[in-house]
């Protein structure tokens, strides 16, 4: 049975369509991420999992019972804001106890909840504060505090480290992934930040203007991208348009001018392509670039010339230019970076290139 | 020496705006029986003398009541109208909002005459509730205007989270947003306090027969003779007027600063 399971469900605002059809089925203890630009709808499927929004269409179930007429305070769920939404007139305490006093928890209990709650965020000697005396951190820490204490079904986080420095924002992650991992409760995750999904999740669904466009674990999100919105909102991708000459044997050759013949495994082809134009697309950290005297390594090579170093000091990105091609590479700087102007050999092997349809431009 | 003509002419304005009220406090601690100078000595009799007033402390007690109740009333449909129009997107929402504010944007005299003839168009007589009605017309807008401000303020996701944790609506309001709104339901109700306090237009003809405020009643009496009473009556309202809306800015500030919103 799914701990959440969302069946054809649409929003639509007056003629604006927010969320297309769109079918769920999230497992037990999962932690999965709507992951997708602004405006893609991924807060607004948060939304009416929580029960803030009504679905327009759909239904919308909870450990398999149908919740679409169950207002919000009666769905057992922990919710987890931007902006930390702590109630500023209670203490810390105050704040993390407050779910379990609509809970008919005996007092008790109650303190015993609240110190085992603030000792997993870990900061147990708060609360007696007020949450204005707290760093954004340390707040959003107690909202999370304040969300598991109630023991969800489900936990829903709407973009929670958005608001917290970027230092900051890696210690959260690794410690909102370690105390999710620890309660093992069920998490819907909502971000713009791919670093943050690909760190955290078990499945990602990458959603763009209202429309689910991949779901999967991480890896496969990442190195075998559906369509070209998935190959560019995560990483740097190179997308090219190629002739497919030839598919037999498992395996598919394709054309590029000013490239070597490229064949890439089926498995790495969108089904169902055949002879004809389709995609080309490499990962900008697939190409090494090389001096052009470098030996031969089995891999494909072709002459580039390099147009424009951005300098990132572990890494360097390169924008390419080869023939008519622009592309870009991200490699790491071994000794020094090469200079603008500089003509190198780009070497990329044929596996890690990937082939999806053309896509009709709306 | 541009500026020390400005800062002159500033301090004149002031002591012509503000001297008068200072004389009416000094005589009124006059020992001379005729409110006017010289002083001949210090004294609270005619402070006394307005606390055996028996019409006079009949007029305060009228007030008093018809402030509170005003303010009750006031306070509490403003907190209901803000939170419809803030939190729900009512149709005409706009025109509603322009109704409620426009009394303050009325004169009060075409205000007061336009109640009356509706009132008696609908055959109802003048009671202590038109005179109340009245008031609360008139002291709604302001409530509304302080209650929005804050309830805009007002982060919804905390609603949102509250809901989440279980709180009914209804719970949820009296246990976040009621507390967060606080500072702007007491200074909405101070304020509706004294201006029903010290109205005077409107009440003059809201009135039924016998019953006084203190501002009519300080009216009538001018009528008769200039008593120092009056100075005494004008020392008390002074205080009652302007010391409260301080004492309530600062007890607000407090509140706000504790709540830390």
């Amino acid at each position: 049975m799914s701990a959440v399971s969302l069946t054809q469900i649409v929003k639509r605002f007056g003629n604006f369509t927010a969320v297309y059809p769109m079918s769920l089925e999230i497992s037990e203890g999962s932690f999965v991420t709507l992951l997708g630009p602004s405006g893609c709808g991924k807060t607004t499927t948060l939304r009416m999992i929580a029960g803030l929004l009504d679905p327009t269409e759909g239904e919308i179930a909870i450990k398999g019972k149908r919740v679409n007429d169950v207002p919000i305070h009666k769905r057992n769920l922990g919710l987890v804001f931007q902006n930390y939404a702590l109630f500023p007139h209670k203490t810390v305490a105050e704040n993390v106890a407050f779910g379990l006093n609509y809970r008919n928890t005996a007092k008790a209990d109650v303190t015993r909840k609240v110190a085992e709650a603030l000792d997993l965020v870990q900061l147990p000697d708060l609360g007696a504060r007020y949450p204005k005396e707290l760093s954004g951190g340390q707040q959003q820490r107690i909202a999370l505090a304040r969300a598991i204490v109630i023991e969800p079904d489900v936990l829903l986080l709407d973009e929670p480290l958005s608001a917290l420095d970027a230092n900051l924002r890696e210690d959260m992650r690794v410690e909102l992934k370690r105390i999710q991992q620890r309660i093992g409760v069920t998490t819907v995750f909502v971000t713009h930040d791919q670093t943050e999904a690909l760190a955290m999740s078990d499945q990602i669904i990458v959603m763009s203007k209202g429309r689910v466009e991949q779901v999967g674990a991480p890896e496969d999100v990442y190195n075998s991208p559906a369509t070209e919105f998935v190959a560019q909102f995560l990483g740097a991708s190179n997308l090219l348009t190629a002739q497919c000459t030839d598919v037999s044997g498992g395996e598919m050759a394709l054309e590029l001018p000013g490239f070597p013949k490229i064949v890439i495994p089926r498995e790495r082809a969108a089904d169902g392509l055949g002879p004809g134009p389709v995609r080309l697309v490499i990962r900008a950290e697939k190409l090494h670039l090389k001096p052009l005297d470098a030996a031969d390594d089995g891999r494909l090579s072709v002459e580039a010339i390099v147009e424009n170093v951005d300098y990132q000091g572990q890494s360097a990105r390169y924008f390419l230019r080869v023939g008519a091609h622009q592309l870009q590479a991200i490699n790491m700087i071994e000794d020094h970076p090469f200079a603008t102007g500089a003509k190198v050999s780009l070497r990329f092997r044929a596996r890690d290139c990937a082939a999806l349809p053309v896509e009709s431009k709306p | 020496m541009g500026w020390r003509l400005i800062r002159t002419y500033t301090i004149l304005v002031y002591l012509f705006m503000f001297l008068p009220i200072a004389v009416v406090v000094l005589l009124s601690f006059n020992a001379n029986q005729f409110g006017s100078f010289p002083m001949t000595g210090v004294s609270t009799r005619w402070f006394e003398a307005l606390w055996e007033n028996e019409a006079i402390m009949r007029a305060f007690r009228t007030s008093i009541l018809l402030g509170l109740m005003t303010a009750a009333i006031s306070t509490v449909l403003g907190v209901l109208a803000s939170l419809a129009l803030v939190r729900y997107a009512i149709p005409g929402r706009n025109l509603i909002t322009t109704l409620l504010i426009a009394p303050i944007l009325v004169p009060e005299v075409v205000l007061a005459v336009a109640l009356l003839l509706f009132l008696n168009f609908l055959n109802i007589g003048k009671s202590f509730t038109l005179l109340l009605a009245g008031h609360v017309i008139f002291t709604l807008p302001f409530v509304i205007l302080v209650v929005q401000a804050r309830l805009v303020s007002i982060r919804r996701d905390v609603e949102e989270a509250a809901l989440s944790l279980g709180a009914s609506p209804r719970q949820t309001f009296f246990a976040i947003t009621l507390p967060l709104l606080m500072p702007a339901v007491a200074a909405g109700g101070l304020f509706a306090f004294t201006i029903s306090f010290d109205d005077i237009t409107g009440t003059l003809f809201w009135k039924p027969g016998g019953i006084e405020t203190v501002p009519t009643q300080i009216f009538s009496m001018l009528r008769n003779s200039i008593s120092p009473e009056i100075n005494a009556l004008g020392t008390v309202i002074i205080v009652l007027t302007v010391g409260l809306p301080l004492i309530g800015a600062a007890v607000a500030r407090k509140l706000a600063t504790k709540s830390g919103a």
